[in-house]
């Protein structure tokens, strides 16, 4: 079988060399692009992230991406959105107050609690729901300030412990967006990429 | 609930393991990425790479090294040494490392820690601190190459990097590095306290239970060379080990 294509969207700020190792070791040719029509339409698209919420929202609308983004997470077109590419999916965040996010997910990102290490740095136990397709239950590696608290509706959920419940993960058909960084998740994160790149090249429904 | 994590040390040197010379099996494998692949094997959370290069030739060997290191490892990779302006960190982030990691430069240059967190993020800056003790409780900033005393105070040079925007201190206790004796536990204890990011203790560790004290002492991770390279534990042993004594790791 020829080695799915999958399209990486370059932030800028992104861990990029990890993120497209993963993909490879996953068995996909990545292909990175800001691209506004590939980045509506590719088959498969990731959306890495680390750093700040405003300099990446600035990112994403400097480079005409955020409608096209929308688009394909509201078509159900396969999405990996990773770490920062899970918080710029909500509506704003505690870290940069008054930026808007995409709005996809209709929640306000908030940071841990002073009672925890923040930021959070290591590997946490992610728990998903019973109706979840991708998620499976096991260590991931974190590396976050902040996060959704509350498992968005209409979406299947994992949730870790970091001074209380937090979402680690939501799915949604081929959608998936990880507070976690799975390239760096080891083998269960390996997995969880193979995964996502099978349900990615299935038919819609 | 977040894990301890337990970090291999990989000092490289003209893109190769300088310690280790003992561990025989892996010094015929030669390379930092064997070594890399063999912790991550062995359970390794994460990897420590400290580029210790004196010549400039040496220093262009780094970003090769973790290249070669990154394609071939699934967990986080932080990068230190000679790290003097964000743009050395942006060259290592785009080799492959996740964090990177700040040590002399920043006492030269404390504007250098806020310099890379505002570009690449809180979670992606380390501080490396090397410190040595002055008196019961006192510890001062030593510059690792020639054991230059800063007369800057340990805690107040962790505090104000924390503002400034480091995500994580590595902490080198300067007085047991190498000595086998285990961590400086006052000092983990009272950088953990001082501080509210993650702390990894490094320096001093020989023994399980070492490693245990540093993490009851209040480290989040425990950082170590020697006791992997010579052979003595592997990583899966001293999280057994943890584990028995309920400390939460991740198997």
């Amino acid at each position: 079988m020829a080695m799915p294509e999958v399209l990486v969207v370059r932030t800028g700020t992104a861990n990029m060399a990890s993120v497209l190792a993963g993909l490879r070791r996953a068995g996909a040719a990545p292909r990175v692009s800001v691209d506004p029509a590939e980045v509506e339409n590719a088959l498969s698209l990731v959306l890495p992230g680390v750093g700040a919420f405003a300099a990446a929202m600035k990112q994403l609308e400097d480079d005409h991406l955020t409608e096209p983004l929308r688009r394909r997470v509201d078509a159900g077109r396969a999405t990996l959105s990773i770490c920062l590419g899970l918080q710029v999916l909500a509506d704003a965040s505690e870290e940069n107050p008054g930026v808007r996010g995409l709005g996809v997910i209709r929640q306000t990102v908030r940071r841990f609690p002073d009672t925890v290490r923040v930021p959070q740095l290591g590997w946490n136990l992610v728990h998903p729901d019973a109706n979840c397709r991708l998620l499976e239950e096991g260590h991931a590696y974190f590396a976050n300030s902040y996060r959704l608290v509350e498992p968005p509706r209409g979406w299947y959920s994992a949730m870790s412990d970091h001074g209380g419940p937090f979402v680690a993960a939501i799915e949604h058909g081929a959608v998936l967006a990880c507070q976690f960084h799975p390239e760096l998740s080891g083998e269960w994160g390996l997995a969880l990429l193979k995964r996502w790149l099978i349900a990615s090249t299935e038919e819609p429904c | 609930m977040l894990t301890h994590r337990i970090i291999p040390c990989l000092d490289v040197r003209d893109g190769l393991v300088v310690k280790g010379v003992r561990f025989q099996e892996l010094r015929e494998m030669g390379s930092p990425a064997e070594f890399a692949w063999a912790y991550e094997q062995q359970g390794a959370d994460e990897l420590v790479l400290l580029d210790v290069s004196a010549t400039p030739e040496g220093r262009k060997t780094k970003l090769d090294t973790v290249r070669r290191v990154r394609e071939r490892i699934s967990i986080p990779l932080t990068v230190g040494g000679g790290v003097g302006d964000w743009t050395d960190a942006r060259a290592l982030l785009e080799a492959g490392a996740d964090k990177v990691a700040v040590n002399t430069a920043a006492v030269a240059k404390p504007e250098l820690i806020a310099e890379i967190s505002s570009r690449f993020g809180v979670q992606c800056t380390v501080l490396a601190v090397d410190a040595k003790q002055t008196a019961p409780g006192q510890w001062q900033v030593v510059v690792r190459s020639g054991a230059t005393d800063t007369g800057i105070d340990v805690l107040d040079w962790v505090r104000d990097a924390c503002r400034n925007g480091a995500g994580e201190i590595l902490l080198t206790s300067w007085d047991r590095d190498g000595t086998r004796s285990g961590y400086d536990l006052a000092l983990v204890s009272a950088v953990a306290r001082a501080v509210g990011v993650p702390v990894i203790a490094s320096g001093g560790a020989d023994t399980p239970q070492q490693l245990l004290d540093a993490l009851q002492a209040g480290a989040d991770a425990v950082l170590a060379a020697s006791i992997f390279h010579e052979g003595n534990y592997t990583v899966a042993e001293l999280k057994k080990f943890l584990a028995a004594h309920l400390v939460e790791v991740r198997r």
